[in-house]
């Protein structure tokens, strides 16, 4: 099972994230204060910004080791991102966002897979339609369900279910633990939220000011009362 | 009296929207990937034609493009014709009057279109050039189809520049013969005196415009609504 290893030197204006992060296949939930380098751990995981020092690897996939001048573009890097406002294609239908990252996939299979998928998240109904027309929590789906068609081999969500209510959220944590089990990759999930960590998480890692403070099980990280603003 | 000089001006205006659209948009992206030399330089450059005299556009169009010029010696030597007092000529004056109001309405479009979408395109699996054609220019089409209004628009009414590159009566294309454009054919005839025919000419130009654009303006609303 191949795991995420990596260790990242980054500065984003006044902020230097320096991490190492282990995920092995299962949710990591990163947790950490607004501002305190979450994003930007995601986005140097993904590519889409680059690290002055380190090395990230997935099993035996290299996709950046500075010293050694490799630095696997973007499109390169097999990975599903869901973003914090999940980014769907607005111009496409949902059928067409989730083939959107089926390159891998003969092109006659893909709108099948893509539509078992959207019936697997249980947004069948929506595959003609455009996102405009979405409510969040299908919007949701509809972006996990995108994620999925990529066949990742790292999946990384940022915070996603940021602007739902408590119930839907339970719904799709619910949701994700399912999918994690499926999958058998490494999950990185961004979140402020202690109890959707507690939901969710094989493992947390604490970020505070650039720097990780506590990683291990959620029983040992989420001990006792947690401060996270 | 003939139509023959609204539709050379039409001609003209839509070859000369055409090319805008393709060069603009391309150098459009080209800067907004930060793959030009000298960007600012290079901006104040295609903006120029907003702030200098037609005339002084189309002295420098003249002295460039001219018979004795090097580039109208070897477009005479390659095709047999001159670029200046030609179709080639006034389409290359409606362009560069053009193209600047089309990179400008371009460059806002692409401004438009959200990063997000375009980083969720490449986590997918797309190639710069596939996130071009798939996310980025799709979603900056209602500012592309502007850009084209906005150009057609100049184009049909550039006189500055024609008149200085094109005031002669030329040929245009599918059997217009002889004649001038539109904006050139208003100022000749009532120079010499024929007022009705330059008020008939001057209100089917108007006529024409503002339907064209109301029709466009449907259509980028359309369009933004995706």
């Amino acid at each position: 099972m191949a795991e995420l290893v990596a260790e990242l030197a980054i500065a984003r204006g006044e902020l230097v994230v320096e991490a190492e992060l282990r995920c092995p296949p299962g949710i990591t939930c990163v947790m950490g204060p607004s501002g305190s380098g979450k994003s930007t751990i995601l986005a140097a995981l993904a590519g889409l910004a680059v690290p002055e020092r380190g090395r990230i690897a997935v099993g035996d996939a290299i996709w950046f080791d500075r010293s050694r001048g490799i630095d696997v573009p973007v499109h390169e890097r097999s990975l599903a991102y869901v973003f914090q406002g999940l980014a769907l294609f607005p111009h496409m239908t949902a059928m067409h966002n989730v083939m959107y990252g089926m390159r891998h996939v003969v092109t006659v299979d893909r709108p099948a897979k893509a539509r078992a998928l959207l019936d697997q998240l249980g947004v069948g109904h929506l595959a003609d339609r455009k996102p405009r027309t979405f409510s969040g929590g299908e919007a949701q789906r509809v972006a996990l369900a995108r994620a999925l068609g990529r066949a990742p081999k790292l999946v990384l969500l940022d915070e996603p279910f940021s602007a739902l209510d408590r119930e839907l959220r339970a719904q799709l944590c619910g949701l994700v633990r399912e999918l994690a089990g499926q999958l058998g990759v490494p999950i990185v999930h961004v979140t402020h939220s202690v109890a959707e960590a507690r939901q969710l998480a094989d493992r947390v890692i604490r970020i505070a000011k650039g720097k990780v403070v506590a990683a291990g099980a959620p029983a040992d990280v989420l001990a006792g009362p947690i401060e996270l603003e | 009296m003939t139509w023959a000089p609204l539709f050379l001006s039409l001609q003209i205006a839509t070859i000369a929207m055409l090319i805008s659209v393709v060069l603009g948009t391309a150098l459009s992206v080209l800067l907004a990937w930060k793959r030009l030399p000298l960007p600012d330089l290079f901006s104040a450059l295609v903006s120029a034609p907003l702030v200098l005299p037609p005339t002084v556009l189309g002295y420098y169009l003249l002295v460039s493009l001219g018979p004795h010029s090097l580039i109208g010696r070897a477009w005479h030597a390659v095709f047999g014709a001159d670029i200046a007092f030609s179709f080639t000529g006034a389409v290359i004056a409606a362009t560069v009057g053009s193209l600047p109001l089309v990179i400008g309405a371009v460059r806002v479009g692409l401004d438009a279109v959200e990063p997000n979408l375009i980083a969720a395109a490449r986590t997918l699996g797309a190639s710069p050039v596939r996130v071009l054609a798939t996310v980025t220019l799709p979603l900056a089409a209602p500012g592309i189809v502007a850009g084209a209004m906005l150009g057609f628009a100049r184009a049909l009414g550039d006189y500055g520049m024609t008149q200085m590159l094109a005031s002669v009566q030329f040929d245009g294309l599918f059997g217009i013969k002889n004649t001038s454009p539109a904006s050139i054919f208003v100022y000749d005839e009532l120079a010499a005196l024929r007022e009705g025919t330059a008020r008939s000419m001057a209100l089917a130009t108007t006529v024409l415009g503002i339907v064209l654009l109301f029709i466009a303006n449907r259509l980028t609303r359309r369009l933004g609504r995706g």
